[in-house]
């Protein structure tokens, strides 16, 4: 199911040099048209190696334009569904419209903390280097399972 | 002038550390890392070829979190799961002390902002919003599965990486920078001394120096011919962006291999590869054939053929495909998740709120994981209460953090009682005695460490255990780089060598474009694309891909050996037009590595280990006697050649409690 950029939505990220688009792409498939040379419509981003596209909505839900989509792969699935998500800061809704009209909602819980907000030493010691050979992280987070010793066969 | 194409600039840098991937295993690492190097005056740099809030397997997100050990459980417990899985080869050590580790990095994903659902006093489930009492104290998760637990993880990477990123510092994270090659010491070929890469953005080469790294570039897709073979192609179950780097540039540094012959087919919802787990875990699903029968029941009397690992309450994963594929192959399928039942029974049992959720539930499992499914699922108009879908087993993949166990041989804990010799004679003589020599997480190249995908003969760490396993390494290489603090580190091998070795497929390109009019048929090159579809072709067909139904045979392995050495040297002819093409040109040259491990292993592993994975119907047994051992295999980068050999495998947790 490759992704597709609609023509009346993208705006290139405005011409920064870096869209949001290309910036997320795991697989490095969305390339932005600067003059229009390689799909027609400068100032657009493109799939450009739709058969590589993993539909990890990665592009999909990063778009301030919400100008990418996903046509499902034309070799494998029947034509007319679509499943479309908008992801807010705290949740992603999802409209999903079926081949024969059915249509479905629904809204998950995405994080329960604001975005950008984590601090990741926050109330964490500091390493303590006298047990860098120990077993165990600089922190403990109550989840360390010591183990029952017994079940050590070699020991 | 140099920063154009074919020219690229060339830049220099040296640190202490360099971390090579930006998952959940080198996430792990980023946070563990610099609380440990503070204060020193350690130099640390994380580069990844995407973006670390959508890179590696878990870029999607993942509806649960498959290794939690909680406290009813022990890790005991968890290494003899892994090891049954695995058909009795993985090595208790490692899992042992990932089973210990693993919660940690749990709680701390919550903490960050992870939604984790929750079981109340009353057994009703809720999901993670609720902000309920957090796992670190007390909270009940929902347990999907012994081992697993359900969250709403659409932005589980994002927030991961949010971590990784603060702790790390924007300025010593370099993205969109493809890791090609690592280079050996100068003076001592067994130790590390740099990475070198390019940019996929602007024409940069990086040549990084350093004193240790730490490789964690994810497992192995597209090795295999794909069953969808048009548009559909990238829809792999595995992420198609890992390529195989971790083991192809680790064997090429000399890191000894292990388990290579390993791989894991999983048995998925058809063409969408949407995930299985929660169906038979959560909704207690069954899968059937065409008729309607349950084929676990049907075939369950194959499963005494391969005592002890189909004797378990839980078979070998292997072992439940090999079961399916004897519908397949008989006739009597498709075979079906029977999602009617499934969801007409749990209406039975739950209460109303929680039937309500029961819908949203089997959509988001897909949603928060796997959107490509919920596309087959509307293109067809499937809803699951109303129709069953179909499964199907993937094309092979390589990998050492889910349920299969290939990847790099490590230095494991010393208080758990691993073999500390060997009992076998033919292994090389550079390499270390015993499964533990110095640093947690070392592989057998000095300074090279690796964690998740990387680190073979354990498995089912998943995302998880992998950044738990991330941050053991991290501690590690800390501890490394103190004790060698005067080490200088030589690259041994020139930096113009390695720049034009780089950007050959360029430089190719450039000389010959214009002998032919038609850009990709020209007889002085071959684009990365062909050349990944010659790849896949051989390993479908010689090698078990699905073409054979995971068959082969010493001759047919002959073939492909001989096919895959042409490849190799043709791979030296390879083209790229452009950085993207020089981005696919180079991973394909990762996988022809793996590839390549991957059949000499099964060549030399003379048995059938992982039925329902792969069959040598020339040996198609398993031989406890002579095969319950670890494969292991060095390669030399300069002869090219292979050398595989045994390690023996000891147990050092009791194995037959789980057949009580
Ligand atoms: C389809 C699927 C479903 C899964 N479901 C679950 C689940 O439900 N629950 C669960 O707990 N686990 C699940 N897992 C397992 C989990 O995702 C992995 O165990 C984990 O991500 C492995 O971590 P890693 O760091 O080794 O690799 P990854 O997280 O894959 O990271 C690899 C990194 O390396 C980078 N990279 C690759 N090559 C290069 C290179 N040459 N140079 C530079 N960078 C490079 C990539 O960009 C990426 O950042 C699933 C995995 C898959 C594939
Ligand atoms: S992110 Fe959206 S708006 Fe920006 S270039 Fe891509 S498609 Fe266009
Ligand atoms: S869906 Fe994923 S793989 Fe496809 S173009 Fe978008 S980000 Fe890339």
């Amino acid at each position: 199911m490759p992704t597709f950029v609609r023509t009346d939505k993208c705006d290139g990220c405005k011409g920064q040099d870096k869209t949001a688009c290309m910036y997320i792409c795991p697989h490095d498939l969305m390339k932005l048209d600067k003059d229009g040379s390689e799909t027609g419509h400068a100032m657009r981003a493109f799939n450009q190696e739709p058969e590589q596209c993993w539909e990890c909505y990665s592009c999909v839900k990063i778009c301030p334009q919400q100008a990418i989509e996903a046509r499902h792969y034309a070799d494998i699935v029947p034509l007319g569904g679509s499943v479309q998500p908008l992801r807010g800061s705290d949740s992603i809704m999802w409209t999903i419209k079926f081949r024969n009209g059915t249509m479905k909602r629904f809204k998950f819980p995405i994080r329960t903390t604001p975005e950008g907000s984590i601090d990741p030493y926050a109330g964490k010691p500091a390493a303590d280097m006298a047990k860098i050979e120990d077993i165990g992280f600089f922190n403990q987070e109550n989840g360390f399972r010591a183990g029952d010793r017994s079940e050590l066969i070699k020991l | 002038m140099a920063g154009e194409f074919g020219n690229p600039e060339v830049v220099e840098e040296e640190v202490d550390i360099l971390l090579i991937g930006g998952g959940m295993a080198c996430c792990g690492a980023g946070f563990e890392i610099m609380r440990w190097a503070e204060g020193t005056d350690l130099k640390i740099k994380l580069v990844d070829k995407a973006a670390m809030d959508r890179s590696g397997a878990v870029a999607q997100g993942l509806s649960a979190i498959n290794t939690y050990i909680g406290t009813e459980q022990d890790p005991a417990d968890y290494a003899r799961m892994v090891s049954n899985d695995l058909m009795g080869i993985t090595r208790d050590d490692l899992a042992y002390d990932l089973g210990r580790h693993v919660d940690e990095s749990v709680h701390l994903f919550e903490e960050w902002g992870l939604p984790i659902w929750k079981t109340d006093e009353n057994g009703e489930r809720h999901d993670g919003s609720k902000g309920m009492t957090p796992l670190k104290d007390g909270g009940k998760p929902v347990r999907s599965g012994k081992w697993q637990i359900m969250i709403n993880g659409e932005s589980y990477k994002w927030i991961v990486a949010e971590a990784a990123k603060k702790a790390l510092g924007v300025d010593n994270i370099q993205e969109r920078i493809f890791i090609v090659k690592l280079v050996n010491d100068k003076n001592d070929k067994n130790r590390i001394a740099g990475a070198v890469g390019f940019s996929t953005r602007d024409h940069k080469v990086f040549v990084y120096k350093f004193k240790a790294c730490l490789l964690a570039a994810g497992g192995c897709v597209n090795l295999f011919r794909p069953r969808s073979v048009g548009e559909g192609q990238g829809r792999a179950w595995y992420p198609v962006w890992n390529a195989g780097s971790t083991y192809a540039m680790a064997a090429q540094a000399g890191a000894e291999l292990t388990m290579m012959e390993n791989r894991f087919v999983p048995t998925r919802f058809k063409d969408g590869y949407g995930p299985v787990g929660a169906w038979f875990l959560l909704f207690k699903s069954k899968a059937t054939n065409a008729f309607g029968e349950v084929y676990m029941d049907r075939n369950k009397d194959m499963l005494d053929d391969y005592p002890p690992y189909g004797k378990a309450a839980v078979p070998a994963s292997c072992l439940r495909n090999h079961l399916m594929l004897k519908e397949m192959k008989e006739g009597r399928g498709p075979i079906y998740m029977d999602t009617v039942t499934a969801l007409a029974n749990l209406r039975e049992t739950l209460s109303p709120r929680e039937v309500k959720h029961l819908e949203a539930e089997a959509w988001e499992d897909f949603l928060d994981m796997c959107v490509g499914q919920c596309g087959i699922w509307v293109g067809e108009n499937i809803e699951p209460e109303k129709k069953n879908s179909e499964l199907m087993p993937t094309e092979p993949y390589l990998l050492g953090s889910h349920s299969g166990c290939c990847g790099i041989w490590v230095s494991g804990p010393t208080d758990v009682g691993a073999p500390t010799d060997e009992e076998f004679g033919d292994i090389p003589e550079h390499l270390p005695k015993g499964w533990n020599w110095g640093y947690r997480s070392m592989t057998t190249v000095k300074g090279l460490f690796t964690a998740g995908d990387g680190v073979g003969a354990s498995g089912h760490k998943f995302s998880s255990g992998s950044h738990a396993e991330g941050r053991m390494a991290a501690k590690a290489m800390v501890k490394y780089c103190l004790d060698n603090k005067d080490l200088k580190p030589e690259l041994d091998t020139s930096v113009e060598e390695l720049v034009a070795d780089i950007y050959q497929p360029v430089k190719t390109y450039l000389e010959h474009k214009d002998y032919t009019t038609a850009i990709d048929i020209n007889p002085h090159y071959i684009t990365p694309k062909m050349l990944q579809f010659r790849l896949q072709k051989i390993m479908d067909e010689y090698v078990a891909g699905v073409a054979t139904y995971y068959s082969t045979n010493a001759k047919m392995l002959e073939v492909a050996e001989e096919k895959l050495t042409m490849l190799k040297e043709d791979a030296a002819k390879m083209r790229a037009k452009d950085l993207h093409e020089l981005l696919r040109a180079w991973e394909n040259y990762h996988r022809i590595l793996t590839a390549e491990a991957h059949m000499k292993h099964i060549q030399f592993r003379e048995e059938s280990r992982y039925p329902g994975f792969y069959y040598r119907m020339d040996k198609n047994f398993v031989d406890e006697e002579n095969w319950k051992c670890f494969v292991n295999s060095v390669y030399d980068k300069d002869s090219q050649s292979w050398t595989c050999f045994k390690r023996k495998h000891v147990d050092l947790v009791d194995k037959s409690k789980l057949f009580k």
